[in-house]
């Protein structure tokens, strides 16, 4: 088996996404849910700049531009993400996802 | 520090292992070092040790940043990741318990755990095959170093409509955070602990 060093790097961020899925979907606490999320991002991200830095071809950073709007674009969603964690908390008195499963008020 | 393992002088060194390098050994030990974390954060009950251990996961994964030649996004990393969104998730942790002592609720399901673990681990098999599987050139020649200034040129040159959409992006979410996050009703407040 031949591999170089974007191998390397590939084989890199597949673990750290298999370890943000089973993050996703062993635990039931909604914050941890959505760190599992964030890692899963991350592990793409780390795609981008491997394949950046090891592609074939490598373009002017274009691969840093896209973690960059990436990052910005996940700070968003965190943000957003982590205020629906407490206004659930606040309705239900619990982040248990299995206990969030109404869209009432 | 000789850098030999970034990027062969030619295509016909491609199809082997690359050695250990003082390079390869500093990648190892990030990735290591990241993925530990990230297990075992996402393995505690204790809420505030899982996100204390993300922090270090999202250090390991700015290391990989700086590892790969990518100093910006590395910076951009540790400002966005280490400092603002794990300061946001201790927030929400520390905002979301019971009591002083709450660490958490009763443990999950053990079934849960298993089914999640093997399509988890399927997950990995599926990836790790087809990267093992794909012949995969890295770059003959190592590329030039991204300057900020080139940075900067392409953002407000060839992408600056982006950049403005990811401008609005953020203050509509932040703003939309704060609406969503903040009590709207007096009954709300009384329930407070």
């Amino acid at each position: 088996m031949s591999f170089s060093d974007l191998h390397l790097c590939l084989l890199f961020s597949s673990a750290l996404f298999c370890v943000g899925l089973i993050g996703v979907l062993a635990r039931s606490n909604t914050i941890l849910v959505l760190l599992g999320v964030e890692l899963m991002l991350n592990a793409a991200n780390i795609n981008f700049i491997a394949f950046w830095r090891f592609g074939p071809t490598p373009e002017p950073a274009t691969g840093v531009m896209f973690v960059l709007f990436a990052i910005a674009v996940a700070a968003a969603e965190a943000a957003v993400g982590l205020a629906l964690v407490i206004a659930i908390y606040r309705h239900k008195r619990t982040i248990r996802l299995q206990e969030a499963n109404t869209l009432k008020g | 520090m000789v850098c030999s393992f970034r990027g062969y002088a030619s295509p016909e060194n491609y199809p082997r292992a690359p050695e250990p390098t003082f390079v390869n050994v500093a990648f190892f030990i990030i990735a290591l070092g990241t993925l530990a974390t990230a297990a075992v954060a996402m393995s505690l009950r204790n809420l505030i040790h899982s996100a204390l251990l993300l922090i270090g996961s999202w250090a390991g994964i700015g290391a990989f940043y700086l590892w790969a030649g990518a100093e910006f996004v590395a910076f951009g990393q540790v400002l966005v990741y280490v400092g603002a969104v794990s300061m946001v998730v201790l927030f929400a942790v520390l905002l979301t318990r019971h009591s002083r002592d709450d660490s958490g609720f009763e443990p999950d399901s053990i079934g849960r755990a298993v089914s999640a673990l093997i399509v988890g681990g399927t997950v990995l098999g599926v990836l790790v095959g087809a990267v093992l599987s794909t012949p995969l050139k890295s770059a003959t020649e190592v590329p030039a170093a991204v300057q900020v200034r080139s940075l900067g040129l392409q953002l407000m040159g060839p992408h600056a409509a982006a950049l403005l959409v990811v401008g609005v992006v953020l203050t509509v979410a932040l703003l939309g955070a704060v609406v969503i996050a903040s009590p709207d009703r007096p009954a709300d407040r009384k329930e407070e602990p």
